[in-house]
């Protein structure tokens, strides 16, 4: 079980689908790499699910070509692609046990029961669920039940391994010990996964790529730091984390730098390629500094509200550009409603963005 | 491509069929020896090859050349374009092949003048399709529809492909087909007549739809009577099942399950059991006519045979099936609206008007259109209490039986009979079912079933609580009837009934089944017993295939099984003995008319019971199995028909017990060698002998207990701790 597989990487070359008039992934290129763990990121409705259904197989494409390994398995049924999926409900056979269930797979390919029964054992240790072949689905909690579909998949020793939001069942905790098991597996066994989430915490924490979807198409792919720190768009920039958007206008371009102005203020930013003109700039909310009214070269602005979060503070600033939240340490107490400040920004954590 | 077994088995059967299986239906029914038709003495035992080479039917060749063509498709190696290529075109050739000749080629030759004039006489004509001819249609069915799986149609899969083939065949032949045959009979014309005179004639003909009956003492049309006992049946029996729905769900009355019980009645007994009670109780020598006259000398007359009595009757016999769709609906009512309507200050009163009753509405239409279907399509009870008020359904059956024998007429009157119904479906299907109100979110509702006022508690309590005794008391009664000597006049208790129908002599040869009954009884549960998996088999698959797949002409299918929902079982039986009496299927008075006509018939309860259950199945279960390398049949098998087992055991037990207790169609179907219990009993009855249709009718519904009760064992429980499958509760921390 633990020796590195045959792990395969996945090409989609132009795939699209579509349901009648309704374009549910708009032509799209990908590759992920052999023994990487790439997740698709986006918001409901984004075509991720899909894509994810058309590489296992439960959807056929509309038009493009699904390689696996080099092999060309568009015409490929699900059973034909050696490919495996955990479910968002897991989908257990309510009605066979958890040892049936997970040598399944390897009886529809012809294994002998026994022998089938006994590797089903065999990787049910690896996923750390020794001796619970006879219970039933139903006997077993959310995260169990989670490890027997991963086990089920696992246990096929499958090219590509695929999940679908497989931690959205669970509650908060116990998603984040499953997603650092999940990681875990993945990297000692040298998988090829593609994993399918909502939550951007989830995608930086486990993914070796990040490929963020809007609107039935690719918005960015890349590392997670890449994704975080250079969004190609405003989308990437406030899906991967919270940030504020506002607009201003590079005024002039030295080199790799870029002098923007941003109402009364003036800030120093990576020029990342821009050309002068209007520009949009993201800032995350921590990388806003609050300086007392008045300091030079800062964004005039007032304290709308004020809150106490423990650890930090969190402030909604009025200021003329637009109203802007950030988070700051905690010091000596808040600052107080309607008092007059004056902000910067930090490098790290203030971005331009192409309009 | 690899070589699969199942295209393997698909070729084998053709060349089965075409080769070595007698191709005509066999007059005096198959043997084992008569199996093989390959040298076939006569050409009725002979198979389409033989029949073709030695016999001078050369119509047969193209069969036999689509199986010669279909064989290289089975080579490894070829390419999956090749192959679909080959086979498709073979599965063409065949049959359109096999369509064609069956359709224009009739027992005397060339079924159109036409074609005579064209290709000359024929030498002679030819039988209907028999076992050959069924394999071969079947295995060129297949090689079409693996063809177009493997050109990619049906998601590429060859056993949804093969299942969609198989179903959508079945039902244009033994559903729509016959519907269609009705509608040209009923223009079908005599010579010098046109088509369009004859059928105005015959559909609007004063015995259909006279309006005498508002002015003088004579007899309104059937239509106007069928309409107007439908409606007045369907309005009593909305009103005593809402009453019975809302004394058994919000109010605590204590014999809660015996209401329940009430339910289970329709399914077990024969339809004119009621009729039959009814006569016993207010006949001419019922007990209240008799009583009357004894104690007050008043003569009561035959006031219960017509309108009066049919309608009654028809109440008695419905209520529970009003009932059973109200405490659904009933049921169905979250209690956190009527709470939101208290705590808003209205009253009980004003709670249960203006929320409650309202959002029963469209329950209460889909009850009273349910019935309205079934009161149009009853035939049990308006045959025994009718008298000379006819309704369509009778008035049908004496066009076919009576003196005149008259199919056109008959047809025309099927189809005014079906357009009823159809419409009362339609309106059923998509005004009023698609507007219910009644929200299954599948959040815990919390709240308590509210009460009812008091004035809506005490009218239900007085107009349902009679009715019930009422009801026992019919049942009660009819089934007294086969324990007196004669009704009426002789009261001595005697088993003479039971004997009659049922003895059991001991002859030399051992056991002798001596009572009349006993062939038919025999005959009909053997019938029903085969009908009833077939039923449930292709129930289910439908099911699966219209919850789990997509594929073109799925609306087109799921119309075909709309329509077997709502034809009336009289039309069925005109409709069947019109298709199948003439070749190319010439199946009449055969045992298998009559099966098929319970498969057909039934197969929409078991669409209806699997589609139900299969809604309730995570589908990422037969996608789980997919990506489990596991193949459509074995998902099927293994995981999906083991959590089907409820909606089975419910697809067996109506399939099986319907096709016993059913009347309507198969009184039309039933021949000298094959007659059903039903038919049996209501000839009794016709003939006066209440005795003997009341002993075999108890048999029945003890038998039908029973029945239920072993099918029930027999399937078993599901293995499950728990309903909802695959949704883990949330982790529980330990």
């Amino acid at each position: 079980m633990n020796a590195p597989r045959h792990a395969a990487d996945v090409r989609l070359e132009g795939i699209a689908k579509r349901y009648g008039k309704v374009t549910a992934v708009k032509p799209l290129d990908l590759v992920i790499e052999a023994g990487t763990l790439v997740t698709l990121l986006g918001p409901s409705g984004c075509g991720k699910t899909t894509l994810l259904r058309m590489i296992a197989g439960l959807e056929r494409v509309s038009e493009g070509r699904i390689l696996i390994g080099g092999r060309d398995v568009t015409d490929f049924s699900a059973g034909e692609r050696n490919v495996s999926m955990v479910f968002q409900s897991y989908a257990l056979f309510p009605h066979m046990s958890v040892r049936e269930n997970v040598a399944f797979g390897l009886i529809s390919e012809g294994v002998a029961k026994q022998e089938a029964h006994a590797k089903a054992e065999t990787v049910l240790a690896t996923v750390g669920l020794a001796g619970f072949g006879d219970r039933f689905p139903s006997q077993l909690s959310g995260g169990q039940q989670q490890r027997v579909a991963v086990a089920r998949s696992l246990v096929l020793e499958p090219d590509v391994l695929l999940f679908d939001e497989p931690l959205s069942n669970l509650d908060a905790k116990l998603r984040r010990s499953m997603r650092e098991d999940i990681r875990a597996l993945q990297q000692k066994l040298g998988l090829t996964v593609v994993y399918v989430t909502h939550d951007q915490s989830e995608a930086l924490a486990v993914s070796d790529v990040i490929v963020v979807m809007k609107a039935a198409e690719i918005a960015q792919a890349g590392t997670p730091r890449a994704l975080y720190e250079e969004p190609a768009n405003v989308f990437v920039a406030t899906f991967m984390g919270e940030a504020n958007h506002v607009k201003g206008e590079i005024q002039s371009i030295d080199g790799t730098e870029a002098t923007v102005r941003l109402d009364s203020a003036t800030l120093t930013l990576p020029a990342r390629s821009l050309a002068p003109g209007p520009v949009d700039i993201v800032i995350r909310p921590e990388a806003i500094r609050i300086d007392p009214a008045d300091t030079p070269g800062g964004l005039a602005a007032t304290i709308a509200t004020a809150t106490y979060m423990g650890a930090h503070a969190e402030y909604n600033l009025e200021t003329p550009v637009a109203r802007l939240f950030a988070i700051v340490p905690e010091a000596e107490g808040l600052l107080s409603v309607g008092s007059a400040v004056s902000l910067s920004f930090a490098r790290r954590g203030t971005i331009l963005v192409a309009p | 491509m690899r070589l699969s077994p199942a295209s393997a088995l698909t070729w084998g059967l053709s060349a089965l069929g075409v080769f070595v299986l007698p191709w005509y239906m066999l007059e005096d029914g198959l043997t084992p020896m008569r199996l093989f038709g390959l040298i076939g003495s006569e050409v009725e035992y002979a198979s389409a090859a033989t029949a073709a080479a030695w016999f001078g039917r050369w119509w047969l060749w193209p069969p036999v050349l689509a199986v010669l063509i279909g064989l290289p498709s089975l080579m490894p190696g070829l390419s999956r374009r090749s192959a679909a290529l080959l086979r498709g075109g073979a599965g063409a050739l065949g049959l359109t092949s096999v369509i064609a000749q069956g359709w224009l080629i009739g027992i005397r030759g060339w079924n159109y003048p036409a074609l005579e004039a064209a290709f000359g006489a024929l030498p002679s004509g030819q039988f209907g399709i028999g076992l050959g001819g069924a394999a071969a249609f079947l295995a060129f069915l297949l090689m079409i529809t693996d063809a177009l799986a493997l050109k990619g149609k049906f998601g590429g899969d060859r056993f949804v492909a093969g299942a969609v083939g198989i179903i959508v065949a079945a039902i244009a032949i033994f559903t729509i087909w016959p519907v269609l045959t009705i509608l040209s009979q009923a223009f079908g014309i005599a010579k010098g007549e046109t088509a369009a005179v004859v059928f105005a004639q015959r559909f609007f003909h004063a015995k259909v739809w006279g309006l005498e009956c508002l002015v003088s003492r004579s007899a309104c049309g059937v239509a106007w009577n069928t309409l107007a006992l439908a409606l007045s049946t369907a309005l009593a029996t909305t009103l005593l099942g809402l009453c019975f729905a809302l004394i058994a769900i919000r109010t605590g009355f204590p014999f809660k399950s015996g209401l329940r019980l009430l339910t289970v009645l329709p399914i077990v007994t024969p339809p004119f059991v009621i009729g039959l009670g009814l006569i016993l109780i207010f006949g001419r020598s019922g007990i209240v006519n008799q009583a009357a006259a004894h104690l007050f000398g008043v003569e009561l007359g035959r006031w219960i045979y017509g309108f009066n009595g049919v309608w009654l009757a028809q109440v008695f016999s419905f209520t529970p099936t009003a009932f059973l769709v109200l405490i659904g609906i009933v049921q169905g009512i979250s209690p956190t609206m009527e709470e939101a309507a208290q705590t808003l200050r209205a009253s009980p009163s004003r709670t249960f008007n203006a929320v409650t009753l309202p959002l029963m509405m469209p329950g209460l239409a889909n009850a009273f259109l349910i019935v309205f279907i079934e009161s149009l399509a009853d035939f049990g009870n308006p045959i025994v209490l009718g008298g000379s008020f006819g309704v369509l359904s009778t008035e049908i059956f004496f066009a076919v039986v009576g003196a005149q024998v008259d199919f056109g007429r008959a047809a025309a009157l099927a189809l005014i009979l079906l357009l009823f119904a159809l419409t009362a479906f339609l309106i059923q299907r998509f005004s009023v079912g698609s507007r219910s109100y009644v929200s299954m979110t599948g959040k815990g509702e919390t709240g308590l079933a509210q009460g009812v006022p008091t004035w809506v508690r005490r009218v239900a309590y007085t107009v349902a609580l009679p009715w019930a005794v009422l009801t026992v008391t019919v049942y009660a009664l009819a089934l007294a009837g086969g324990f007196v000597k004669i009704w009426g006049r002789d009261w001595t208790p005697t088993l003479e009934h039971f004997a009659r129908a049922f003895a059991i002599d001991h002859g030399v040869k051992g056991i002798v089944w001596s009572g009349g009954a006993w062939s038919s009884l025999f005959t009909t549960i053997k019938l029903a017993a085969i009908a009833a998996p077939i039923t449930a088999a292709l129930g289910l698959l439908a099911a699966w295939l219209l919850t789990r797949q997509r594929f073109a002409g799925r609306t087109a299918l799921e119309f075909g099984l709309m329509l077997s929902f709502c034809v009336p079982g009289t039309v069925t039986g005109v409709a069947y003995i019109l298709t199948y009496n003439i070749p190319p299927l010439e199946i009449t008075g055969t045992a298998l008319i009559l099966v098929l006509c319970f498969i057909f018939r039934n197969m929409p309860v078991g669409v209806r019971s699997g589609m139900a259950t299969m809604s309730q199945l995570d589908k990422n279960l037969d996608e789980a199995a997919a990506t489990l390398r596991a193949s459509t049949f074995r998902a099927l098998r293994v995981v999906i028909l083991p959590l089907l087992k409820p909606a089975i055991i419910t697809a067996l037990t109506y399939s099986f017990v319907r096709a016993m207790t059913t009347v309507s169609a198969v009184i039309f179907l039933v021949s000298a060698q094959y007659e059903m219990a039903t038919v049996f009993i209501i000839n009794r009855v016709i003939n006066g002998d209440y005795g003997l249709a009341i002993a075999y009718s108890t048999v029945l519904i003890v038998l039908m207990t029973a029945v239920i009760g072993l099918i029930q064992l027999g399937v078993g429980e599901r293995r499950l701790v728990r309903r909802e499958p695959s949704v883990p509760a949330k982790e529980r921390h330990a």
